[in-house]
């Protein structure tokens, strides 16, 4: 209880501030090298009394203890090392008094019982600071450090608090405060109730040294609390892992989805999809390029410029690729295989002949870049902005295939090419644009890809397995058992990292496919009956 | 004579659409059916089943009797003696005429065997007999593919006589054929009946008249009448599938 | 065996006879080396690629089953034969450890895994090189065929297998070396790999093995079997109802031919000295297509120079014009599967006037 005293000190002196403030900042720092300990003490009372983020400061350099005196012109400076020589700056206007001889300075002295007041007083001037975003810090950093003999003071601080965040924060500063004390068990009780709502790893390591209290009540509210907080935070290791899942099932659906039009829609299996991909990725660098050299400002617009530069490039190569290869081979899948693998080929010594073999470095704009806490996990926004994206592109597609001409085109020629040229529908036209929008959502999820993976010449080749994986899991012919195969397949993986390591978890989900195939040869959402039996 | 063939309440649907529904029929041995029905009445898929190619929901069909055809695959059925022409006529198109002939022949089908397997004077004697019962003699020599639409119909039917079946299901078989070659069609399945049971499947009228034989009208998966070709023709409800309501 | 020498398999083996001896007498026994040891080395690895294509085309131009999975069973016969290399070092390892391979010594394992037993003695390696590919392909082949995954769903699954293989055989854990693979052999049967002798005879090695993989290739399509594959090949269903099992000869014809390109794959390794997960990568297995594909699908002999073909331009564009390399295989991609359906030796067989072999029928659609 020998806080109290200082306490009531400090408090009653922030109470008489303004007359105190007879005294302006300036005299009382240069006051306080002079007289005894108990005279600085009350310096120190009246500098935080003052309120000025100077004042502040001047109390973290003396508690630290490099505030000195200098010799020369009396001045009190901080004293600061660079090398092995120590320079000066003025603790109050910061000018900077260059390097400082040794003997040209002297300490002002501090001792425990100061140290304690200044502390004090550095809590409350931070605790009680009108910024809301100091008082928070000071009440995380109470909460780390905890003093018990701040308990009051966060007491004080937490029943004057009105803004919701920093309360709660000064409530768990408090609770630890009182669970590292040894006060009664009822409070303790109740600290342990806070940090159960919490609920994270830190509190939870708060509440294990509580396990082995004395008190068996309070033992085992904190078992409780301790068993909550492990739930809890399966709960949210399990909903960390379904957003991974859902990450990487974005990612494997701008892949795939494609390949299920130009596979699925046309059964023409596509083997350059992946190197389409990649021309989208680099696309993306090449108008970034452009954009850092002649137009800075755009470079927040850049992936809104080169999506659709992407789409149209990886379009117009996938028109061109089913114009000149693709429609001599149509009823022999196995060659038009092989003769896409060729083409893949020769697209990525193309782009390793331009741009070189080397990582393209594509940036992210600001708004992709970062992340922000949801309950107790991390989502990045290039993450989340690709998961939406990828579900726009989906939610675009079926759009074109169910409700325009063209996809009634594309959905006729499918079913029955014969009749459908009868009808007058100009089939090789429709095959051209059926493969071309395959091919510029590849481009459109390389302009994605960029934001996550290396651009290089093979970036390409590390999706084509597994978006052939998808479509054939989902089931060809239908682009929703795409995106139920992608986000599946994702989330299957992602729940057996923990377990197996990444390659592992990815070598397990190829093998479950092999297998599935084998009992559902036609994938998860299989287009059944006579017609495909027959 | 002996009941050959059974199904009994046999059901198949896809996707909600009941192809089969509550089939029955029963063929006696020896005996040579005509299938007539209108398009989706279901005899594809009954042929499927019997050949054990799709497997029906419910019901049952029996072999002689005794054998669950529902539990067999294709070339279970296919060893057990029945055999199946496709209304599109398929053979082995880049394979001799002669080779598509000995590939049928009833022998052991097992890998080893066929691996190890050397032509008898015998088997030769028999692929000799079926070409000449085919007409398709002069041709042996051919590539499949090179043969004409109704050749192919021939070699198919040489191909079903190779495999010795006791049951022939055949699938439209006069289609695309001329008239002379129709009627000489049938005057085969004719001559096979007795010592095969022979179940056709035909839209044409004029070939079903000329098989003689007895009828079952399929509709909608369903039984719907049978019997000599005039008692069904005569038949209202049978009337009315075929020419509208 | 003289009934299933036919002309072009004739001249093949005829060519291939010469080369034999006209290769190891023109390096080791001719003053001035007309033949340099590199190009023995670099002949028997075509030989051991064209052992392979022959095995594809098994399968492929006799069957239909377009195999993207093919270089896994290569691999796994290498691996093999890579085992019983790494163990006959020895102690003469940079750890001189007399049981384990550098790489777990490395990864301070101290003692050598199950799997590692027996690798010791040359004919168990030579038996796995066969068992395992082969066992591997009854497996998969078993799921598959029965299940009746068919045309581009195989070729993908196929696909899926080698690179789950790949990721596999990365891992350090699995004992195989990891990214580095198998390498810094010594010797084989106590022949030094590096002597000239070793390399001559491994080349002689690999030629025999050639011929006898296409004679055993020709014996299985000419008899009865063989009709019953390209009868699968051209009307599957028609094949079934006849009452062939179309599963059992797949499985049959893939299990034989996994075991070829694992014994193409242990030929390899000794010639070329190394063996990592590199070789089990998508973009391998359907190289050995390209082969296939060029050459002549179900001709076996057009398979065979095909690979050597392919093998050959590699070497040559890769030291001369390497930038240029991709763009000519992938442009060969697209020219065979365009304009040379039947290869190179259904174009040389036409244009000589003879009957070119019959064309393979276009897949069942997709089914």
């Amino acid at each position: 209880m020998r806080l109290l005293p200082r306490l009531i000190l400090s408090i009653a002196l922030l109470l008489w501030a303004p007359f105190v403030l007879a005294q302006s900042l300036e005299e009382l720092v240069a006051a306080l090298p002079e007289g005894s300990y108990d005279d600085r003490a009350a310096v120190i009372a009246q500098i935080a009394a003052t309120g000025d983020d100077r004042a502040l400061k001047v109390l973290e350099v003396l508690l630290a203890g490099d505030l000195e005196q200098l010799d020369s012109n009396s001045r009190i400076v901080e004293i600061y090392g660079q090398g092995r020589d120590d320079f000066a700056r003025d603790i109050l206007t910061g000018e900077d008094y260059g390097e400082v001889p040794s003997r040209g300075s002297s300490k002002v002295r501090v001792n425990n019982s100061l140290r304690r007041d200044i502390r004090t007083a550095i809590g409350t001037m931070t605790l009680r600071h009108p910024d809301p975003a100091r008082r928070l810090a000071a009440a995380q950093s109470a909460f780390r450090s905890p003093d018990p003999e701040q308990a009051e003071l966060l007491a004080e601080a937490a029943a004057a608090e009105a803004d919701p965040e920093v309360a709660r924060a000064l409530a768990e500063a408090l609770a630890v405060v009182t669970l590292a004390g040894d006060g009664a068990a009822e409070a303790k009780i109740a600290a342990i109730s806070v940090m159960r709502d919490r609920g994270d790893t830190e509190a939870r390591t708060v509440l294990s040294s509580a396990l082995d209290n004395g008190d068996p009540q309070v033992a085992a509210a904190a078992e409780e609390a301790v068993r909550h907080i492990e739930q809890m935070q399966r709960l949210w290791g399990m909903a960390q892992n379904v957003w991974f899942g859902l990450s990487l099932g974005s990612v494997l659906l701008l892949a795939a989805i494609g390949l299920a039009i130009t596979f699925g829609v046309m059964g023409v299996i596509n083997m350059a999809h992946g190197e389409l991909v990649m021309l989208g990725a680099y696309t993306t660098f090449a108008v970034q390029e452009a954009i850092r050299s002649s137009f800075p400002a755009l470079f927040d617009w850049s992936l809104l410029i080169a999506a659709p530069l992407a789409f149209l490039v990886a379009g117009g190569i996938g028109v061109a690729i089913e114009r000149g290869v693709v429609r001599f081979l149509y009823g022999r899948p196995l060659e038009t295989l092989l003769a896409t693998w060729g083409i893949s080929l020769m697209l990525q010594q193309l782009v390793r002949s331009i741009f070189g073999p080397n990582n393209r470095e594509v940036g992210n704009p600001s708004f992709m870049s970062g992340a922000f806490e949801l309950g107790q996990m991390t989502v990045t926004w290039n993450r989340l902005w690709i998961l939406v994206f990828a579900l726009a592109v989906f939610a675009v597609l079926l759009f074109v295939l169910k409700k325009t001409p063209i996809g009634l085109q594309m959905r006729a020629v499918t079913q029955n090419r014969a009749m459908a040229a009868n009808m007058g529908i100009r089939t090789g036209w429709v095959d051209a644009m059926t493969f071309g929008l395959g091919a510029g959502i590849a481009g459109l999820a390389g302009v994605a890809l960029s934001q996550i993976d290396n651009v290089s010449p093979n970036l390409g080749q590390s999706y084509i397995v597994d978006s052939f994986m998808v479509v054939v899991f989902g089931g060809a012919g239908n682009i929703w058992g795409t995106l139920a195969g992608a986000f599946s397949l994702g989330i299957a993986n992602k729940f057996l990292e923990p377990w197996t390591g990444a390659v592992l978890a990815k070598i397990l989900v190829l093998v479950f496919i092999i297998l599935f195939i084998q009992k559902r040869p036609r994938g998860l959402f299989a287009v059944r009956g006579r017609a495909v039996d027959a | 004579m002996s009941v050959q063939l059974l199904l009994d309440g046999v059901n198949r649907s896809f996707d909600g659409f009941k192809a089969i529904n509550d089939l029955s029929l029963t063929v006696e041995k020896g005996e040579l059916r005509a299938i007539i029905g209108p398009n989706g009445a279901g005899k594809t898929t009954m042929m499927d089943i019997i050949t054990g190619k799709t497997r029906p929901d419910t019901g049952k069909v029996l072999w002689n009797q005794s054998v669950d055809l529902t539990r067999s695959d294709e070339a279970g059925t296919a060893r057990l003696g029945i055999g199946r022409k496709f209304q599109k006529p398929t053979v082995f198109e880049t394979q001799t005429v002669e080779d598509n002939i000995a590939l049928s022949l009833k022998e052991d089908r097992s890998v080893w065997a066929t691996l190890f397997y050397r032509r008898s004077a015998e088997d030769s004697a028999r692929i000799a007999e079926l070409l000449a019962l085919v007409k398709l003699d002069h041709v042996a020599g051919w590539m499949a593919g090179d043969l004409s639409h109704g050749q192919k119909q021939w070699l198919e039917i040489g191909m079903l006589l190779a495999q010795d079946p006791e049951l022939l299901l055949v699938d439209e078989p006069a289609a695309g054929m001329t008239d002379a070659e129709t009627m000489r069609t049938a005057e085969l399945l004719r001559q096979i009946a007795g010592k095969h049971t022979v179940i056709v499947v035909e839209h044409d009228m004029d070939f079903v008249r000329a098989l003689g034989c007895r009828v079952t009208v399929l509709h909608q998966g369903h039984v719907l009448a049978e019997g000599s070709l005039d008692h069904v023709s005569a038949n209202e409800q049978v009337i009315e599938v075929y020419l509208g309501r | 065996m003289l009934s299933l020498i036919d002309r072009r398999m004739g001249i093949f083996l005829a060519g291939l006879f010469v080369l034999t001896v006209a290769v190891p007498v023109g390096n080791l026994a001719l003053d001035g080396q007309p033949v340099p040891s590199y190009i023995v080395a670099l002949l028997g690895k075509y030989l051991c690629y064209a052992l392979l294509a022959v095995a594809l085309d098994l399968v492929w131009g006799y069957c239909g089953i377009l195999s993207l999975g093919h270089g896994a069973f290569f691999a796994l016969g290498g691996y093999a034969m890579g085992m019983h290399l790494m163990r006959e070092i020895g102690p003469r390892g940079v750890y001189a450890n007399p049981l384990l391979p550098d790489f777990m010594v490395f990864l301070n394992w101290d003692s050598l895994p199950w799997y590692w037993l027996g690798f010791d003695m040359f004919g168990f390696a030579l038996l796995m090189a066969l068992a395992v590919p082969g066992l591997l392909a009854f497996v998969f082949g078993w799921f598959a065929f029965r299940s009746r995954v068919t045309g581009v769903y195989l070729s993908i699954i196929t696909q899926a297998m080698t690179y789950a293989l790949m990721l596999a055989f990365f891992r350090n854990e699995m004992g195989f070396g990891g990214y580095n693979g198998l390498t810094d052999f010594k010797d084989v049967l106590g022949f030094s790999l590096q002597a000239d002798t070793t390399r001559a005879g491994l080349f002689v090695l690999s030629a025999l093995a050639l011929a006898a993989g296409l004679l055993v290739a020709k014996a299985i399509t000419s008899s009865k079997l063989g009709k019953v594959l390209i009868a699968i090949r051209d009307a599957e269903s028609r094949t079934r109802f006849i009452g062939y099992r179309v599963e059992e000869y797949k499985l049959f014809v893939f299990v034989v031919s996994a075991m070829m390109a694992g014994l193409a794959g242990a030929l390899y390794v000794p010639q070329v000295g190394i063996i990592n997960p590199g070789e089990f990568s998508p973009a391998n297995s359907i190289g050995i297509v390209i082969w296939v594909a060029l050459g002549g699908r179900g001709t076996l002999v057009g398979a065979a120079m095909g690979a050597i073909i392919v093998g050959f331009a590699q070497t040559l564009f890769t030291s001369w014009f390497p930038e240029l390399w991709l763009f000519a295989l992938g442009g060969l991609f697209v020219f065979v599967t365009i304009f040379l359906p039947q290869g190179v030796l259904g174009l040389i067989e036409s244009r000589l006037g003879r009957k070119p072999p019959p064309a393979p029928a276009p897949e069942e659609a997709s089914a």
